[in-house]
């Protein structure tokens, strides 16, 4: 049985780094997109590998999620179809290149070469309840910091993206009875 | 699999994730390569945990860093296409003015 | 429960049946609201099957074929997927911890799906049709994510079966209402169906389904009614108690009541005009969500009590 948990985790690391190479290798702005999502589902599967399962899962459905729109802006941003015409984006490639094989060596040296201690505790019968009880119980504190730091993210992120909110087009107390200017950035009014 | 194994894919991700982010011109490709280094942290962190001290509180640290990734890409979206509007241009190296 | 490899063909069988009932089952709405004999509509879909068969291939110049064939396949294989934690009776292909993060998850999966076929076809139709899924999506995937909440918060656990056993005594139908109606309404938009249909609107020569012919149509088409027999599997198990039910047995019962609630859906669409997505937004948001969270209050606080 563990033979098989092996080859299933070897394939999962291969797809999940070979697409992820893939990303900054291909051409169309969709196929990267969705070339990281793969590489994403991989390491999900793995987690599930590991016994997360509720975190497991959890990256999948986020990271799927985030693509589909990631997705959308690519296309937006770039203006054009790449697919169509190939050319290179990147700066400082070679450095680039050295850095990156440079940090895989270090990392992966000091994986190998730690004489890691041996395991201490055993994980919770039922894990995805025991992550519940963390979050509600010992580590609340945690959650209760990301959420107010998750809105002010939201607030902030609209803020910066949206061009005209609702006080340019309903005026400073928001009484206009209709908006004022365009609804909507490239209507023409 | 073991924790040398998992620590190595990870490193493996996370450095494929840094080439992107130092070599690419286009905002969102840097941002999926900053998405692929917390990739392979979340990996790792995944490791480290199972193999060494499988507390059952030790998974709100993955929680943390997925939404510390959301976090990453609200706002990188929200400057993009702020940065789009006003220069209507989305490369790194046309958004330097604050560069010494 | 849960069953070996035989049962699990047993349920992508059963699926597929309940599919070409879904397809019938419209197919007769259709034809009797044309005036014609309601036997012609129960085998319309079984000769358009036939027919997109026969029929050759169309491609277009420059087609994204390998996203556009991943999200054709695709809809088709998230719908099993999502059959797997469905329970019938008191069997379950698997009967995951975390089932109802897995359902959603697959149904995350549909907005990849739709908007690679929109994307594939290199066609500007499809690809608003793609873009229009997309934005639709937004509205409803988190009302749909909060109306999933609550049957979990009342049954205090993640497992499909531990939901269906926690509605031994009342549905919880009958104390999530706006829960229920949120998540059929779920079902009906990640099929693209009906009401939220506008990703392959006719105003936009069908969108998603514009360039699809052949086969690549057939699995598309089959793959909508598959995701909506699905949704309404699991509509059955979260609200409707699953297989409880007086004097036949637990499977007849579940089947029954997927065949009804998937009636009810396939029916909706006769029903209602097709919704804009960027006017849904707004109620979405607005009116619906809210509305979901104070269901969920409500259910947090009779948990407690």
């Amino acid at each position: 049985m563990s033979v098989v948990l092996d080859g299933v985790f070897w394939l999962l690391a291969v797809v999940s780094v070979a697409s992820g190479i893939a990303v900054f290798r291909v051409d169309s702005m969709a196929r990267a997109t969705y070339a990281l999502a793969v590489s994403f589902v991989a390491v999900g599967a793995m987690l599930l590998l590991l016994n997360l399962e509720y975190i497991g899962v959890i990256t999948i459905l986020m990271m799927v999620m985030e693509m589909a729109i990631m997705g959308i802006f690519m296309i937006m941003f770039m203006g054009m179809n790449p697919a169509l015409m190939p050319m290179s984006m990147v700066h400082n490639k070679v450095g680039s290149l050295v850095l990156a094989v440079g940090v895989f060596v270090v990392l992966a040296g000091g994986a190998l070469l730690i004489d890691w201690p041996d395991r201490r505790g055993a994980p919770a019968g039922d894990l995805t309840r025991s992550l519940g009880e963390a979050i509600m119980g010992s580590k609340m504190l945690v959650m209760l910091t990301v959420s107010p730091l998750l809105f002010a993210t939201l607030v902030a992120a609209l803020v910066l993206a949206n061009p005209r909110g609702r006080y340019d087009r309903f005026g400073d107390d928001l009484r206009a009875g209709t908006p004022s200017g365009p609804a909507r950035e490239g209507d023409d009014s | 699999m073991t924790l040398d194994t998992v620590l190595v894919v990870a490193a493996g991700l996370f450095s494929v994730g840094v080439y992107g982010a130092l070599s690419q011109q286009v905002v969102v490709m840097v941002m999926m390569g900053l998405e692929l280094m917390l990739n392979g942290v979340i990996l790792a962190a995944a490791g480290l945990w199972w193999f060494l001290a499988p507390a059952p509180d030790g998974q709100v640290l993955l929680l943390v860093v997925i939404a510390a990734m959301t976090v990453e890409m609200a706002m990188g979206f929200a400057v993009a296409t702020l940065l789009n509007r006003s220069r209507q241009s989305d490369m790194t190296d046309m958004a330097t003015d604050l560069s010494g | 429960m849960q069953v070996g490899p035989l049962g699990a063909l047993t349920a992508a069988v059963l699926l597929g049946v309940v599919a070409v009932l879904a397809a019938a089952f419209d197919g007769t709405l259709g034809a009797r609201l044309q005036g014609r004999r309601a036997f012609s509509g129960v085998t319309a879909p079984l000769w358009e099957a036939a027919r997109l068969l026969r029929q050759r291939r169309r491609t277009i110049v420059a087609a994204d074929s390998l996203l556009w064939r991943i999200g054709v396949v695709g809809l088709l294989v998230v719908a099993l997927l999502k059959v797997v934690v469905v329970p019938l009776g008191w069997w379950t292909v698997a009967d995951l911890s975390i089932g109802m993060v897995w359902f959603n998850a697959m149904d995350v999966m549909v907005w990849a799906l739709v908007w690679l076929i929109g994307w594939g076809a290199n066609s500007a139709h499809a690809l608003i049709g793609g873009y229009r899924f997309l934005g639709q999506a937004l509205s409803y995937e988190l009302p749909l994510m909060f109306a999933l909440t609550g049957p979990a918060i009342a049954a205090g656990s993640l497992r499909v079966g531990d939901v269906v056993a926690a509605q031994q005594d009342l549905w919880f139908v009958v104390w999530m209402p706006v829960a229920f109606l949120v998540f059929c309404a779920g079902v009906v938009a990640f099929s693209v169906w009906g009401p939220f249909g506008a990703a392959a609107g006719e105003d936009i020569a069908g969108g998603v389904l514009a360039e699809l012919s052949g086969v690549d149509r057939l699995l598309v088409l089959a793959g909508r009614y598959a995701l909506l027999s699905a949704g309404a599997g699991f509509v059955v198990a979260l609200f409707l108690g699953g297989g409880s039910g007086p004097l036949a047995p637990a499977w007849v019962w579940t089947l029954v009541k997927t065949l009804a609630v998937l009636a009810a859906l396939i029916g909706v669409r006769r029903l209602l005009p097709v919704v804009r997505p960027d006017r849904l937004a707004e109620v979405a948001w607005i009116v619906v969500l809210p509305a979901v969270l104070l269901q969920l209050l409500l259910v947090g606080v009779m948990v407690v009590l």
